[in-house]
């Protein structure tokens, strides 16, 4: 079987099982505030925790194009569980990947594939978002080890997660570790009340005198920002961009689906202009959407520089065509959008959270607008 | 086109500079003239890579590497070296 013809088999499996596994239980999910175990491990079995990475570190080899589209059928069943893949694979999987030394990689990888400990990336704090240059846990240098002291917050998977990729500061310095959830002086609190992402097992954690090796530096003492940091959101802006088509499409479906059925006057609501200019709108902006991103998957595989911009442009895209067509789809199902009986209830909240998650769609503009200043409009030198 | 052009006609066409003549020297560091953002840095590690057939490894994770268009071009030489 070749490569493509293969890739093509995982991504259809990732269909079946979102659609016998995740979407029949995914509002239970959202209800009880947690992904259940038994989910959890079936996914790591059929190493879908770490799909993008190489066989090698317990992944399947997909390439950026077909991870996307994994992520999209994952995405489109459960948002949740899309969260974690996004959080094992594009922030703590890719990162480890790209900047972890050896021994790392085999450690802290594959006992993500064996299904042994789930990892979460540790950046935003109570104090800090976008800022994230600002990070306020602070690490002191003691001999060969590192001693941190801070509060993180926001982070996915942080309930049940065995280890942390966590970004502190030591004045100008930023730096990432690994480290152990059992480390003496770590606590974890669990966030609940949460508009979107309610299964993805948020939490606080709190670093108190945590003594860490240097073994467990990623990268260099310094490189945490510009490196890790840069690396991470840039995986992590993918797995979201991908996260807002899989919205978009759901929405999409369920709008159409219920449009066709749904009668009012004596008419399918589907016959009525309006609805036909919601379900319009929905289909282009869903279609432009994913040729973004797999404009943007395409740049990656050829390693094209600018595929960081593109990206940039995917996710602050697609997050927003999701909040309108969920928006949409809420107006077309009436009064029972608004019940959760009907996904689109969840899609609504899910699609919020899109434009704040990885980078804000303000900061998203901010880059692109850069980007646009940069690259259009010049005068070309001989 | 030699090593210190390519990495020059990269370096400028990602700058953010409102004029089109401006033009930056070989030892001037791109990070603090406040013309580019922290994500060129990424698209610095990726260019380098694509352009020179170089692996860019944890070791090399300083920011000093490619702050300006003399240190990149040490760099490579270093790696292509190696």
């Amino acid at each position: 079987m070749n490569q493509d013809a293969r890739q093509k088999m995982i991504v259809k499996e990732a269909r079946e099982f979102a659609a016998e596994v995740l979407r029949p239980r995914a509002g239970a999910f959202d209800r009880e505030e947690s992904l259940p175990r038994d989910v959890i491990d079936e996914m790591a079995k059929r190493k879908f925790l770490l799909a993008s990475l190489p066989e090698a570190y317990g992944g399947l080899g997909l390439d950026p194009v077909y991870y996307g589209l994994f992520t999209e059928e994952i995405g489109k069943a459960c948002c949740s569980t899309r969260g974690l893949i996004t959080v094992q694979n594009s922030l703590v999987g890719e990162t480890l990947l790209r900047w972890g030394s050896e021994e790392q990689k085999t450690r802290w990888l594959l006992s993500v594939d064996r299904g042994e400990m789930l990892g979460a990336f540790a950046l935003s704090e109570p104090e800090i978002g976008t800022d994230a240059r600002g990070v306020q846990t602070r690490y002191q240098i003691d001999g060969k080890d590192y001693v941190l002291n801070g509060r993180k917050k926001w982070i996915s998977f942080g309930e049940i997660a065995g280890f942390f990729i966590v970004i502190a500061s030591r004045e100008s310095e930023i730096t990432a570790f690994i480290v152990e959830r059992d480390r003496p002086g770590v606590s974890v609190y669990p966030i609940k009340g949460l508009l979107a992402n309610r299964a993805a097992h948020l939490a606080e954690i709190e670093f108190k005198d945590v003594k860490i090796s240097g073994d467990n530096v990623i990268g260099k003492p310094g490189s945490g920002f510009t490196f890790i940091v840069g690396t991470a959101l840039d995986h992590g802006r993918y797995s979201i961009a991908w996260a807002g088509v899989a919205i978009a499409q759901e929405a999409l479906d369920c709008m159409a689906s219920y449009a066709r059925k749904r009668k009012q006057f004596g008419r399918k609501i589907g016959e009525y202009q309006l609805i036909q200019r919601m379900i319009c709108n929905a289909v282009t902006q869903t279609h432009a959407a994913r040729a973004l991103c797999v404009k943007a998957g395409e740049m990656r595989i050829q390693g094209d520089s600018q595929a960081v911009a593109e990206t940039t442009i995917a996710k602050y895209f697609t997050s927003k065509i999701a909040m309108g067509i969920a928006s949409d789809a809420v107006q077309v199902h009436g009064g029972s959008g608004c019940s959760n009986r009907y996904p689109v209830e969840r899609l609504f909240r899910e699609a919020k959270l899109l434009e704040i998650i990885e980078g804000t769609s303000q900061i998203q503009q901010q880059i692109i607008a850069k980007y646009g200043l940069r690259a259009y409009g010049r005068i070309q030198k001989d | 086109m030699n090593i210190n052009e390519s990495v020059r006609n990269f370096i400028e066409s990602n700058l953010i500079a409102f004029d089109d003549d401006f033009t930056i020297d070989d030892d001037d560091n791109i990070f603090e003239s406040g013309f580019v953002d922290s994500s060129v840095a990424m698209q610095l590690v990726v260019f380098v890579e694509g352009e020179f057939n170089i692996q860019v490894t944890d070791e090399d994770l300083d920011l000093v590497n490619f702050s300006t268009i003399n240190r990149l071009v040490q760099f490579i030489n270093k790696k292509n070296n190696n």
